[in-house]
Formats: structure tokens, sequence, C-alpha cells
């Protein structure tokens, strides 16, 4: 019974408790105008009862101070709301510098999840606590929103976009994962579970996950296998390096190479012209699934930031470390099933071996 | 009419002149009519009907949440049912609701005009209003639509196999018909004003309408542009909202909610005109504050096209517009709080009676507050995330548009029924209705602010067994709430043949309309009134002038019950 009764969801993040302060002071506000008004309401509705039909009651004059007193006083409680609101909407969309990245696609209707070593899982998200976890989501296919209300974070997946969302899990436990945003006929079983582990506890799950190809070393394969290696680094912009660089633009603006830069610029190459190179990149649009998109981008920052290589496609690693978690780049990541390069490609499918397709 | 006995002291003792119900009985001298008064009724039937269905279909759904996995319908029928709920009750009853019935009927007789500006215009809205929802009642039996009332893409343009393009064909006709009744009625208010009715002798009622009719008239094209572009991307496949042939789906939701968000005060700035005509007549007081009322109408008309993308605030918008949607959402909040302190102190010293209309509208302010405080618990950008598309924000706009608007509404409806009808209904019926349905809506919707905050998102067929608890609580109040509406439906329909004949002002109110007769006649006035003060000079009436307003048909209504007997 308990539990059917609950007022408040478990707090299972760091933003859990930042919201529920904010909701204290919002429940204490709102409950003391509740009551104030119901009590003036009732109270009045009862003192003044009219007491015959042909009673004239005397006319009140409204004083502008308590006007202007009942305007302020609200004002200034709101103006609270506004920037206590804002200081955990801003946490909220600051992901710190180090966090873990997990990729999220959204399809009509699952959550597909893959972890930095490769490790890849549907509709359940196995995190670790006490440490960030930086989501890049995307969406396949309509507007999805990926929400987990014991975190209290909610971030709509919009498709055309990366979107990006942030949270470091305090309390281990299961949560539910729901799609919030309507997207067809089995949006209500677009939901899931999020598994809150310790970190030894992670890493033994991750050990124990069918292995898979890391979304960098993917993303290098499909830098050959769509061509792009024919271009970069010759006619076109080498990739070393340019991520979280600035960009100059043909049109005289700058951009920051972020996430969703890159992915732009392999959609619709046209949008953001690198100063200096004529437009002749093709679109890849439809041509490349959501995750093939992250892989790209994946492999394009592990190149890495500021760094030069030589050539603009870093070699891929031949061999790799024992399966071991590391969120580090490309060189350091858990193997994958298969040598990367060493196998056909299947182009057509857009799709590479070794792949749980889903 | 005076042929019921019992009446004898209410019967004129000259032969009356026909009212304007009377005063041609065929079907034609309806449906051709450009009586203001008649093409308000055509109105609300028109609108309980639309009322009605949205009602089954919430009824339904109610009834099908009581288990978690779902007990009567599959998830696709659920889906249809959730967006035909919201389509018709918001396009086909909410936004017509109070503008086109009792704006219609009363804003002539408030100012002492004869007529709307453009009668001829005022049936055109009623035939386009039909026009629309004869295609919306196809695209219900063709099968229904499925994206939400919301249509957003590129769920409704590419993904969704319903009948999307038949709605929003009938929700972009249905856009005329409010642009035409806004454009009518500010017209009418600048140009049609009787002598002597100067701005600030308006009652409440007038100026909530000219607020709501400048929104009406500027937002509603900007939906009809998005829907027609929601339409075209669908059928012709031009990529404008869809990011697979080059669109862009936050685009859509932006100019979507340009439109929906002032489209919210569309729907409660005409109830904020009905609580403040009834709480000053049922406290026979001027209102407090008349001019911060009057003007924060318009504050709200104005700020509220500048808050839309607080509906957005998890759809990938930068921080910086995040933070200033979410400062102009709480400026938003301030004229809405003015007005429910001045209404508050209205009672003051007043001289309070609880019939059905003022326990209607002090239902209205509680419900109010407590919308408009879960309004701004919204629109504070760190909370918004977790409860946003939850049933927290149900519970929330359920609070606005149900408690607020359809509590008014029903309120407004029990007050001017005499002057509609020329008949009283039974006031311990409407007693009964008013407190069931304040009961019943506030064990509908509280549970479902828990129940959001707890994390049950909207739109969903089924859900985790946990919700339950609260899911059966609101459906337990969902039935009390539909015995609350179905009530006046048969006391109301009761009254105009039992009904004890109201006089020309059985509230004794003052106000231009309730100085002519009831049922009015077909001009309103027999002589164009001369208007020398404000319209709720109360304070200036000694007992004897309070006597002189008007029969006391509703105080004997009250103690026979309101009918013959």
């Amino acid at each position: 019974m308990d539990e059917s009764f609950r007022l408040f969801p478990e707090e299972a993040s760091n933003l859990a408790r930042d919201c529920d302060h904010l909701l204290y002071y919002l429940l204490g506000v709102s409950v003391f105008f509740t009551l104030l008004i119901f009590v003036f309401v009732v109270y009045f509705a009862l003192r003044y009862r009219r007491k015959s039909d042909n009673e004239v009651p005397p006319l009140v004059p409204s004083p502008l101070s308590l006007e202007i007193t009942w305007s302020v006083i609200p004002f200034i409680l709101l103006m609270i709301m506004f920037f206590w609101g804002t200081s955990v909407y801003v946490k909220m969309k600051k992901p710190p510098a180090d966090g873990m990245q997990i990729n999220v696609v959204g399809k009509q209707w699952m959550w597909k999840v893959q972890h930095p070593n490769g490790a890849r899982e549907i509709d359940e998200l196995h995190v670790p606590i006490g440490r960030p976890i930086k989501l890049m989501m995307a969406s396949q296919d309509v507007v999805h929103s990926f929400f987990i209300p014991a975190f209290r974070i909610k971030q709509d997946v919009i498709p055309g976009s990366f979107v990006t969302q942030w949270f470091i899990a305090t309390k281990p436990g299961v949560y539910h994962l729901f799609c919030s945003q309507y997207c067809g006929a089995e949006h209500a079983k677009m939901i899931g579970r999020v598994i809150v582990l310790r970190p030894e506890q992670y890493e033994a799950w991750l050990a124990g996950a069918p292995p898979d190809e890391p979304p960098a070393v993917a993303g290098a394969r499909l830098f050959v296998t769509y061509g792009c290696v024919a271009c970069h680094a010759a006619r076109a912009p080498t990739m070393a390096g340019l991520y979280g660089s600035r960009v100059q633009l043909d049109n005289g603006r700058s951009v920051v190479a972020d996430d969703d830069y890159l992915r732009e610029s392999i959609i619709e190459p046209g949008a953001k012209v690198v100063a200096g190179f004529p437009p002749i990149m093709p679109s890849y649009r439809g041509q490349l699934s959501e995750e093939q998109l992250i892989d790209l981008v994946a492999y394009i920052k592990s190149l890495g930031a500021g760094a030069s290589t030589e050539g603009g496609v870093r070699p891929l690693p031949a061999t790799q470390p024992a399966n071991g978690f590391s969120p580090d780049r490309a060189p350091n990541y858990p193997p994958a099933r298969q040598t990367p390069g060493a196998e056909p490609v299947e182009v057509e499918h857009g799709r590479l071996g070794g792949r749980p397709d889903k | 009419m005076a042929t019921i006995p019992g009446d004898l002291p209410y019967i004129p003792a000259y032969e009356a002149p026909p009212t304007y119900l009377n005063v041609a009985h065929t079907v034609r001298s309806w449906l051709l009519t450009k009586d203001h008064k008649r093409i308000a009724l055509l109105y609300l039937f028109s609108i309980t009907f639309f009322f009605a269905i949205g009602g089954v279909a919430a009824t339904i759904m109610r009834v099908h949440l009581l288990a978690p996995a779902g007990l009567l319908v599959e998830e696709m029928t659920y889906n249809k049912l959730f967006t035909m709920h919201g389509v018709i009750m918001v396009w086909f009853f909410l936004i017509p609701s109070i503008p086109t019935t009792m704006g219609n009927f009363l804003i002539p007789l408030m100012i002492g005009a004869r007529d709307l500006a453009f009668p001829k215009l005022n049936l055109a809205s009623w035939y386009l209003f039909m026009a629309a929802g004869f295609f919306i009642l196809l695209a219900l039996l063709l099968g229904g639509v499925d994206t939400g009332w919301t249509f957003y893409t590129p769920y409704s343009s590419r993904s969704s196999n319903t009948y999307v393009t038949l709605a929003v064909l009938a929700i972009f006709i249905n856009g005329f018909s409010s642009i035409l009744t806004g454009l009518n009625f500010i017209v009418t208010i600048h140009t049609m004003r009787a002598p002597g009715m100067t701005w600030f002798r308006l009652p409440l009622f007038c100026w909530s309408h000219y607020a709501t009719s400048l929104v009406m008239v500027l937002a509603t094209p900007v939906l009809a542009i998005t829907l027609a572009l929601v339409g075209i991307e669908r059928v012709f496949k031009v990529g404008i909202f869809d990011p697979a042939i080059g669109g862009d789906p936050v685009l859509m939701q932006h100019l979507f909610w340009f439109y929906s968000h002032p489209a919210v005060y569309i729907m409660i700035l005409p109830a904020f005109g009905v609580v403040s005509e009834l709480v000053t007549c049922f406290s026979r007081k001027r209102p407090f504050g008349y001019e911060f009322i009057a003007f924060s109408s318009l504050a709200i008309a104005m700020i509220g096209f500048l808050v839309w993308a607080h509906h957005m605030f998890v759809a990938n918008i930068s921080i910086y517009a995040g933070m200033a949607f979410s400062l102009l959402s709480f400026l938003v909040a301030v004229p809405s709080a003015i007005k429910v302190f001045n209404w508050t102190a209205t009672l003051y010293k007043g001289s309070v009676a609880l019939d059905t209309p003022m326990l209607c509208a002090l239902g209205f302010i509680g419900l109010f507050t407590l919308g408009g405080l879960t309004g701004v618990m919204l629109a504070t950008l760190g909370f918004d995330v977790h409860v946003h598309d939850t049933y927290f924000v149900i519970a929330h706009f359920h609070y606005i548009m149900v408690g607020g608007s359809v509590i008014a509404y029903f309120g407004g409806l029990h007050f001017w029924w005499p002057k509609m009808t020329g008949r009283m209904y039974n006031e311990w019926a409407g007693r009964i209705a008013a407190a069931l349905i304040f009961l019943g809506f506030n064990l509908t919707f509280f549970p479902q602010f828990v129940l959001g905050y707890l994390g049950m998102p909207r739109r969903y067929h089924s859900y985790p067994p946990e919700f339950q608890v609260y899911n059966v609580l609101s459906t337990a109040g969902a039935s009390i709430l539909a015995v609350g509406y179905a009530l006046p439906f048969f006391y109301l329909l009761w009254s105009l043949r039992y009904g004890r004949l109201a006089g020309p002002n059985p509230w004794r109110a003052t106000g231009l309309e309730w100085q002519t007769t009831s049922p009015p006649p077909k001009d309103n006035f027999e002589k164009i009134p001369v208007v020398t003060e404000e319209a709720y000079a109360y304070y200036k009436l000694a007992p004897q002038g309070m006597a002189a307003l008007g029969s006391v048909a509703a105080a004997e209504a009250r103690e026979t019950g309101g009918g013959e007997s």
C-alpha cells in the first residue's frame, strides 16, 4: 500500500535533489496562495452573506496601494522561481567535459543504446554510479523524448540533429525509462529500464556483454567505405584536430565543430561551407543511419582536437587491450569482435558486418 | 407564454411584443437569421453536441485507464480517442464556447446595440464552424486521427497513416470562423456602443471579449498557415518540417505554439469576463479595481503572444531562449494574480448570494488559482524538465480549461439562461450540479498532479502498475464529473417548458442586458438606451432602488426550487 500511495519518485541522480528542492519552494508558494484565496473567499462568502433581498452594500474604495502590493509581492516570489529554476536548468544543460559518452538512438518503438566499448542493449541502459554520463541521442524517425523520472531528466530526441543529456547516477537500483513524446501506435510500449550499478558491477556487466565494435572504430571503417577518405585532407578539409575547433566559414562567420555541426556537414554539406574550399561535397541524406552518423562523428572526434595527423585519417588500431572499460580516445578502445578492415564491407545495406541489426 | 397558472404576477399588462424567439418559427428563419441572439443559440446547440462527443471520448479513456494494461481499447484506438478528445474539445468546444454563445448574445445587449457590426459575417462564421465540424466528424467516422491535437511533425506529416489531412483541413476552416467572430466583436465594441457608453463604463465581460478578439484575429492565421504547411508536406512531400526531406521539426513546434499558447487565452479570457460579471452581481458590488481587471485582460493578451516556447523547454531550444520564455511566462502570471485578488476583494463587505452562477464563479476562483499556480511551476525551467509531457501538465491545463473555462461557461449559462429563454432553471438542481462538478473535477484531476510528478507520461495506452491507484481515483472523479455535466442538460431543457417566468431582471443586476425583456425582442431594445453611469453602480441604489431593479424571480425560484409546483 505504501508503494501505491507514494508521492515522490526516487531520487537517483545528482539532478533529482535539485529538482525536488525547487519543488518544495514552488509547493510552499502554491499552497500558501491557494489557502489564502480559499480562506478569504469562504470567509467573505459567509461573513457577508446576503441578509435581505433589498440589501445594498456600501461602496468600498479600491486603493492603489493595495493593487500595487498584491502585484509586487507575487512578482518578487515569481522572480525567485525564475532564478532558482534557471540555475537548475543551466546545470542540467551543461554537461561536464569528462563525461562518459553513451549513444542512444530512438526509433519507433525502442531505445537502442551503445556503450563506449561498443556493447549494445535495447530498451535498457546500464550505468555506473558516481560518474558523469553524457548521452548523445538521435532519432531515426519521429520526435521521441527520453525520460527517466528517478533522475528528473527529460530530453526530446529530435530527428535531424544530435541532442545531449547528462547526469550522475547516485543510487543503485532499477528505474523506469519512458518515451514521453507521442510517437505512434506503440508509444506507450517505448519504455525500458535504467539499471544503475556500482562501478565494479558495471565493469563486470560490460565484460559480460556481447562485444561489438566501438563507435569510433566503426566510424573509421565507414569513413573508408563511403569514400570520405578520398577527399578529406586532400581537396577537402582534414578531419584531424577538427573536433571542437573553430571553423572559418565562407560566409565570413565561424562555428565550433561540435557533434551537431559534423552531423549537419555530412547530411547537408552546403549549409556551412568551410572558407577556401569549393562546395562540392554531395549530401549523404538518406544514405546513413543515425547510428552510422554517430559512428562517423565518434571517429572524427577520436582524431583529436588540435592534433594534426598526416593524411587526416588516423590508422586503425590493429590489436586492442583485453576487455576493460576506457572512455578515452580510439587507440585505447576495448576490442571489436573482428579485426576492423579485415572483412568485406556490405555497403548496399548501409550496415557493416558483425553488428546486430534490430 | 402566459398560459401557465401561478405566474400571474409576471404577466405583462400589455400585449408583449414578439421576442427574438417567437418572431418567426420557420427553419429558414433560423438558418438564415442575422440576429446575433439566434446565432448564439445555433452555436449553443452545435458546441453542446461537440462537448458531448469530446466527453464520450474522455469517458472511454478514463474507464480504459482503470487497469495498468488498459481495459477497453487497443493502442491505436486509444491514440485516436485522445486526439479526438483534444481536437474537439479545443477547437469545437472551448475556443468557441463563451465567445460564440454568450459573447454573441450579450455584447450587443451590454453595449446597447441592436446587433453586431456585421450580422452576415456572424452567420457566415457559424456556417464555417459547421463546415469544419462536418470535416472533423468525417475524419472521425472514416477512422480517426492519432497524432494528438498538437499534430507534431514529422509524425503527422510522414509517419501517421490516419486521416491527418482531413483533420487539419477541418481546423483550417474552423480558424476562419474564429477570426470572423473576433473581427466582429472588435468592430462592434469600437463603433456600436450606445450614447454615453464610454470605454470605462463597459462591462468587464466586454473588455475581456475585446482582448480575446485581438488574440483570435492575430494568432489564428498562424495556426492556419502551420496546419496548411503540415498538409502540404504530407500530401506533396515538400520538405518543410520533416528532416528526412530537408525540413525542421522544431520550426513546426514554434509555429504551432505561437498560435496555441495564445489560444489558451482565447479560452480563459472570456471566462474572466463571465466571472467578473457573476462576482459583481452576486455580491452587488462594483468590481474591486475595475481598471486593473480590465487592463490585466489586455496585458495577458499581449504578453500571451510572447511565451509560446515554454511548451518547448525540452525540445532542444537554446538555454537563453529557455530563459527568455520562462521570464515572460512569469510576467504573464502577474496580471492573472491581480484578477484573482480583485475578485476576492470584491466580495468584501458585499451582499453575497450563493446561487448556482455564484457557486460556479467561486469554484472558478479556487480552481483557476490552482491552475495558475501550477502554471508558474511549469514556467520554472528546472522543474518543467521533469514534469513536461507528464500527467502534471494534463492536470494543470485541465484546471485552467475545465476547472476554469468550463465552470465559468456553466456559471454564465445559468446566469444568462433566464435572459436567453425567459425561464428560470431549478435552483437546487443547479446547486447540486455545481457542487458535483467542483468535487468531481478535483477528484479527477488532482491525483494527476501526483501521477505526473511520479513520472507517468501523457498519451499512454498502458502504464506501470504502481500508477494504478491514482488512475483509479481519477476515474472515480470523472464519473462524478460526468453526472455533474449531464444534470444541467436535463433540468435546463425542463426549464424551457416548466421553469418559472424570469421577468426582465431576475438577479437584480445592473447592466443594460437586464433592462430589456427576457427573452429580448428581436431588436434588443425598444429605444436605444442612453448610458449615464458605469455598469456596476449598485452602491447608488437605495433599497427601494434595488427593489425596483426587477422581480425577485431568482429569490422565489430559490425558495420553491424553481418549478411551478
